[in-house]
C-alpha cells in the first residue's frame, strides 16, 4: 500500500530529530525506504539503514566514536551556555528543552582526540540540539577550536550537521558568528595548518556559508543536503519544483562544490591518508630547516 | 516621490505646496503668504511621523523605492569613479558594483550592492540580491585594492543572497564563505556602511570590516523578518510584529555593539534629501579613514579580527556536567 502514501518532496530534515532517539520498541519503519527494521540493526550499521543504505543523523556520542580512536578524546569548553542576548521570546525554554533533549550546554561538542594515532583538534555539531544552529556558543567554541589548533599546531577536523544555519533566536548576534568562525579558519590557512570539513545532512545557511564551506579539503557523507538557502526558500523564490537530488552531496560534488564523498563507516580510511599527505612534510621541512642541510623533504622515505 | 502607508498624510500637503509654487512662479506673483503656513504644517507633521518610528517602519524606510542606492552615494561623493566588471569566472553580476574611485584625499575601491530605480534595471541587477559571481567580484576586486594598499568602502542595501538554483549550483554557501575568510585577512582599511537593508549573508559577505557603519533608517539582520516570522511563528505576515523582537534597527545594534556608529539621515529619511545623507556618508567615512589609516597592514588585520572575535553573548556554566534542572539561561 506504500505506493500511494505521499512521499514528501524533501527528506525530513525534521523528522529525522524526532526519530533520531530511537523510539521504544524494537522494530520500526525506516524513514525512507519504509521497511521494517530494528532499531539495534540501525544503531549497529552506524546508523544507516541496512536496507536502503538511507543515513539517519548520527549522535554526537556515536560520531565521536565512530571517528577517533578509543578513549583518545577529551572535550574542550563542555561549560559554555548560551544567554538570551535579546530577550528572544521563547529562546530560554527551547535552549532548556534542548539541552535536556541532549545532555549538554550547547549544540557543538569541541576537543582533542586521535586519528589512527594521529593527534586532532575535533567538534561536531549536535543536530539534536536546535538543528546544529549556530549561536554565539557554536561560533565560540568552532573559533576556541580552531585557535587551539593554530597554538598546539594540530590539524582541525569538524563535523558539520547544521540544518540550522545561523540560530535565529540570537539574530545578529549568530550572523556575527561567521565572520568570526571564517576569520579563525582564515588564521589557519595563513599558518598552514590543515582543516578538514566533514559535512553530514543537513548542513545549510549560516553554517554552510562559513566554517563548513572552509576546508582546506571537504568531505560530506553521502545525500546530505548541503546548500545556503533552504530548498523551500528556493521554490518558493522561483515558483517551481526542484529537480531532484538537488542540493545533495552528490550534486555538489559534480558542480565541483566539494571533494569527496565518503560512506560513513569509511572515514577513518580517509581522514588517516589525508592527514599523513597534509601534515608529513611540514614535519620533514622542519628538520631540514633545523640540521641546516640539503635532505630530502617531499619524499616519504620507507613508503 | 511614491509614498509608504505611514508616509501617505505628507503627500497631500507636498503636493498642495508644490501646487501653489508652480502657480506662483507662472503667474510671478507671491504666495508665501499661504505657502509658509503649509510648510510649518508640513514640517511638524514630518516631526511627528519620523521621531517615533516603529521597528517595522523603519524596515520599510530602509527599503523605500526612493532611497539612495550605491551610485547615488557616489554620484555625490566620489570622484574618479572607474567601475570595474566581471569575477574572471562566470559572468558579471549587476547586484553587486565594484570598482574605484577617489573620496576626499583618499583613492578607495568600492564595493556596493545595486538595487534597481525601475523594472527594468531592477531585473537586471536582480534587485539587488547577488549570485555568487557578484560575490566572487567583490573578492577579486576587493584582493586586488589590498594589493596596491587602497582602503575598502563597502555600501551594503541588499534583501540577501539570492535564493534561486543556478545560485547554488554555483555554490552560493562558498561564495559568501570564502569572501568571510578573504576579507577578515586584508591589511588595509575597511569601512562597511550598511545605507539600506543588510540581509542576511548577503549583507556579510561584504561586511567583515575595521568599521561597521548604518544609516539611521537602516537594518541589519540575519534575515528577513519575513523569513524569521515563517520560521518561528509559522507566518510571513507577522513580520512586522516580529521585527521589533529580532534588534535589528540602527539603535538595537549600537547597543548590541554590532555596529560603531549611526550616520544620522535627515528628517523624514534619507530619499528625502539624498545630498544631505551622503554628505553625512562622506564625513564619516573620512573621519574613520583618518583613525584607520595611521595602523599598518598587520595591526589592521589585528583590529578586524578582535572586532569580530569578541561577538558573543554566552556564560561558564559552573558545572561541566549538566544539571540543567536548576540551571538558569538567560542570566
Amino acid at each position: 500500500m506504500a505506493w500511494f502514501r505521499k512521499k514528501s518532496k524533501f527528506t525530513t530534515i525534521g523528522n529525522t530529530n524526532k526519530k533520531k532517539d530511537l523510539p521504544e520498541g524494537i522494530w520500526r519503519l525506516c524513514d525512507s525506504c519504509e521497511e521494517y527494521i530494528t532499531n539495534d540493526e540501525i544503531k549497529r550499521n552506524y546508523h544507516i539503514c541496512p536496507r536502503c543504505n538511507y543515513y539517519y543523523v548520527l549522535p554526537v556520542e556515536e560520531r565521536i566514536k565512530h571517528t577517533l580512536d578509543e578513549g583518545s578524546f577529551e572535550e574542550f569548553d563542555a561549560n559554555l551556555a548560551s544567554k538570551n542576548p535579546l530577550d528572544f521570546d521563547g529562546y530560554d525554554q527551547k535552549i532548556r528543552s534542548a539541552q535536556q533533549k541532549t545532555g549538554r550546554y550547547e549544540g557543538i561538542v569541541t576537543g582533542r582526540g586521535e586519528i589512527e594515532g594521529y593527534p586532532v583538534i575535533f567538534g561536531v555539531l549536535d543536530f539534536a540540539f536546535m538543528g546544529g544552529s549556530m549561536g554565539s556558543v557554536v561560533g565560540e567554541k568552532v573559533t576556541r577550536a580552531a585557535e587551539r589548533a593554530l597554538n598546539d599546531e594540530l590539524p582541525l577536523f569538524i563535523v558539520s550537521t547544521g540544518g540550522g544555519g545561523a540560530r535565529m533566536h540570537e539574530g545578529m548576534l549568530s550572523l556575527m558568528q561567521m565572520a568570526k568562525t571564517s576569520a579563525a579558519i582564515a588564521l589557519l590557512k595563513k599558518h598552514g595548518i590543515p582543516f578538514l570539513s566533514l559535512i553530514a545532512h543537513p548542513t545549510m545557511g549560516g553554517v554552510a556559508a562559513s566554517f563548513a564551506a572552509l576546508g582546506d579539503v571537504i568531505l560530506a557523507e553521502p545525500r546530505a543536503l548541503i546548500g545556503f538557502a533552504g530548498p523551500r526558500v528556493i521554490e518558493q523564490t522561483i515558483g517551481q519544483q526542484l529537480p531532484p537530488g538537488f542540493q545533495r552531496s552528490e550534486f555538489l560534488l559534480e558542480k565541483g562544490m566539494i571533494d569527496i564523498i565518503v560512506e560513513r563507516p569509511n572515514i577513518r580510511n580517509v581522514i588517516k591518508p589525508l592527514l599523513e599527505h597534509m601534515w608529513y612534510n611540514r614535519y620533514a621541512l622542519r628538520a631540514q630547516q633545523r640540521q641546516g642541510n640539503k635532505t630530502a623533504v617531499y619524499a616519504v622515505k620507507g613508503a | 516621490m511614491r509614498y509608504l502607508e505611514f508616509e501617505k498624510p505628507l503627500r497631500e500637503i507636498e503636493s498642495k505646496i508644490e501646487q501653489l509654487e508652480v502657480y506662483a512662479y507662472s503667474r510671478d506673483i507671491d504666495l508665501s503668504g499661504e505657502i509658509q503656513p503649509l510648510k510649518e504644517k508640513l514640517s511638524s507633521l514630518l516631526d511627528e511621523i519620523f521621531t517615533h518610528l516603529t521597528p517595522w517602519q523603519r524596515v520599510q524606510l530602509a527599503r523605500h523605492p526612493d532611497r539612495p542606492y550605491c551610485l547615488d552615494y557616489l554620484q555625490y561623493i566620489a570622484d574618479d569613479f572607474i567601475e570595474l566588471h566581471g569575477d574572471r569566472t562566470f559572468r558579471d553580476d549587476q547586484a553587486i558594483i565594484a570598482g574605484f574611485c577617489r573620496i576626499g584625499n583618499y583613492s578607495v575601491a568600492i564595493i556596493g550592492h545595486q538595487k534597481g530605480k525601475d523594472t527594468d534595471e531592477n531585473i537586471r541587477r536582480n534587485f539587488g540580491m547577488p549570485h555568487p559571481e557578484g560575490f566572487r567580484k567583490a573578492r577579486r576586486i576587493m584582493e586586488t585594492a589590498a594589493r596596491f594598499h587602497i582602503p575598502i568602502i563597502t555600501f551594503i542595501d541588499s534583501p540577501g543572497a539570492f535564493p534561486g538554483i543556478q545560485a547554488e549550483e554555483r555554490g552560493q554557501h562558498e561564495a559568501i564563505a570564502k569572501n568571510l575568510e578573504i576579507m577578515s585577512q586584508l591589511g588595509v582599511p575597511i569601512i562597511c556602511i550598511v545605507t539600506g537593508e543588510g540581509g542576511s549573508g548577503g549583507a556579510l559577505a561584504i561586511g567583515v570590516g575595521n568599521r561597521v557603519l548604518i544609516l539611521e533608517n537602516g537594518y541589519y539582520a540575519v534575515c528577513t523578518p519575513e523569513a524569521c516570522a515563517a520560521i518561528i511563528l509559522r507566518d510571513r505576515t507577522k513580520a512586522a510584529s516580529i521585527s521589533g523582537s529580532m534588534r535589528i534597527v540602527s539603535s538595537d545594534l549600537k547597543n548590541l555593539g554590532l555596529v560603531d556608529e549611526i550616520i544620522p539621515e535627515p528628517l523624514g529619511g534619507a530619499h528625502r534629501n539624498p545630498e544631505e545623507t551622503a554628505q553625512n556618508v562622506k564625513n564619516a567615512i573620512i573621519r574613520h579613514l583618518d583613525d584607520l589609516s595611521i595602523l599598518s597592514p598587520d595591526e589592521l588585520i589585528a583590529d578586524r579580527y578582535k572586532r569580530f572575535r569578541d561577538m558573543g553573548v554566552f556564560y561558564e556554566a559552573q558545572s561541566v556536567g549538566i544539571s540543567i534542572a536548576n540551571e538558569t539561561t538567560g542570566q
